[in-house]
């Protein structure tokens, strides 16, 4: 099989492979676990060919779209030469993307009612959006700062290890100090912080730009802006609940 | 017709996620790097293949899968608690030994969501990519649902038992610090990453339901307090997994290297 209907059929292969797993799983709890049938089998199914198909599109556009496109802007701005240009594009991307996202929004309005159930503000729905969405803009600051420090960290060589676990031993004595209820909220804000669209993207950036500067090496500079955009927001988040 | 309308609210939904992208690519393509994107048509259908999938994803996820993945979660986690509270009176210990099931079933739903998830997929080709090949990319998504499948399953077993959060994930940290020094240094970029990149848009509304129904149901446990920090778990096991993959791999091949030349020397 070639040309274009074999390349479309294998990517639509690959797409039900991913799949198969979560099918499988849920497939045996429901069946031999719970003994119960499948609710609605019709809508199911037709539930999992749009599933498969958005995968393979997904993909597809990944190839030709986030992907050029990420390279491309690390290159130009490898071009221009100009630092405070490419930090100030990593610090709005990262904050951009961030303040927009639905997993954030949901945690956000969750730790809004920790903290009013705790009584650390008032118990009116007005203090619990203040409070939520000030937690958004906390972390995406954090996330914006977390790419600029990143890039910064490509162009410089600096070695990655030494300013992750810097952060995580932070984290560490930063936990001892701040509120209970926000450290449940501070960990899974790290990690919710990444959304499927930026992951590609900032992905393609930072190995674009490891590529394209002298004596940098991609598997070594160019990946670890995820990594960054994880550990920042349990910082930042930590430190809110100890100041708030 | 209520699928389409789904559809078009996911769609506008998706839209709205990427509108700050893309005025953000606008802003510094126009004003800043005054330069033209090469393949710029294409590049635009990429987006557009990209939103339109995921949107089909999304839809999909939410129409066949999620709503009995959170049942399940839920029913998994309840009929134990009511076993645990038909006991004899003053039986407040939680046994975590009635949850077996729980541990087996977070395990399995987070390996597999794991497998599926689009931003790991996107990673694990670009590590391939700039590997040259010699990271595969599906042995690296493998390792990667590994350490999640452990990670909720511990998490879970966490909630059970009520012990701090911090415990846990401080210990891991530790872990992940000796390995760094342990593992090779071209790994560790890409094992840090991968720890992000796995709690996703496939994963964390099921994981986060089981979390949210074991502390609801377990007794003595608050889901408000108890029910987060599975996300947390899921974030810092497959970087232990995956620096550990690294780690088995290098040492497989110093095994294979030395036994011919071995044989060479008798």
């Amino acid at each position: 099989m070639k040309g274009p209907v074999g390349a479309v059929s294998r990517r639509l292969f690959d797409a039900a492979r991913d799949l198969a797993p979560i099918i499988v799983v849920i497939a045996f709890f429901q069946v031999v676990v719970l003994q119960q049938p499948f609710p609605n089998l019709g809508s199911v199914v037709v539930g999992l060919v749009c599933v498969v198909v958005g995968l393979t599109l997904f993909i597809e556009g990944l190839e030709t779209g986030l992907f050029p496109l990420g390279e491309a802007l690390a290159h130009a701005f490898a071009g221009k030469g100009s630092v405070a240009a490419l930090l100030a594009f990593g610090f709005c991307l990262g904050f951009g993307t961030t303040i927009a996202e639905p997993a954030l929004i949901a945690i956000a309005a969750e730790a809004a009612d920790v903290a009013s159930q705790a009584g650390a503000i008032a118990d009116d729905d007005a203090a619990r959006e203040a409070y939520a969405y000030s937690l958004r803009i906390v972390v995406a600051l954090a996330v914006g700062t977390a790419i600029t420090l990143g890039v910064l960290r490509i162009l410089k060589g600096w070695p990655i290890h030494v300013l992750i676990i810097g952060g995580y031993v932070l984290v560490t004595i930063m936990t001892a100090f701040a509120p209970d209820e926000i450290v449940g909220v501070a960990y899974d804000s790290g990690g919710v912080a990444t959304s499927t669209m930026t992951v590609p993207l900032v992905t393609a950036l930072g190995v674009g730009l490891a590529a394209s500067i002298n004596g940098r090496n991609a598997m070594l500079d160019g990946f670890g802006l995820i990594a960054f955009a994880c550990l920042t927001p349990m910082i930042f988040v930590l430190g809110y609940g100890m100041v708030v | 017709m209520a699928f389409l309308a789904n559809l078009v609210d996911t769609a506008l939904g998706t839209a709205l996620d990427v509108a700050p992208i893309a005025v953000i690519l606008v802003v510094f393509q126009v004003a800043v790097l005054k330069r033209r994107v090469p393949n710029l048509r294409r590049i635009l259908s990429g987006f557009v293949a990209v939103l339109l999938g995921l949107t089909l994803f999304l839809i999909g996820l939410e129409q066949a899968l999620f709503p009995i993945g959170e049942t399940m979660a839920r029913q998994l986690a309840a009929p134990e608690a009511a076993a645990a509270a038909a006991a004899p009176a003053g039986a407040v210990e939680v046994d975590w030994r009635d949850y077996m099931l729980v541990y087996a079933f977070a395990a399995a739903i987070g390996f597999s969501t794991t497998i599926a998830e689009p931003p790991l997929i996107a990673v694990a080709l670009k590590a391939e990519e700039a590997s040259g090949g010699a990271i595969r990319s599906w042995g690296l998504r493998i390792a990667v649902a590994v350490g999640v499948a452990v990670g909720v399953s511990l998490g879970a077993f966490r909630i059970v038992t009520g012990t701090p959060l911090s415990w846990y994930i401080i210990a891991a940290y530790g872990v992940v610090i000796v390995q760094t020094f342990r593992a090779s240094r071209a790994i560790v970029p890409l094992a840090y990453d991968s720890g992000g990149v796995t709690t996703s848009t496939v994963t964390v509304p099921v994981v986060a339901a089981l979390g949210l129904g074991l502390a609801a149901n377990v007794p003595g446990r608050n889901p408000l307090v108890d029910g987060f920090g599975l996300i947390a778990f899921a974030s810092v096991f497959p970087i232990m997994s995956v620096l550990a993959y690294s780690m088995a791999t290098s040492w497989l091949n110093r095994v294979r290297r030395a036994t011919p030349s071995r044989k060479e020397a008798t």
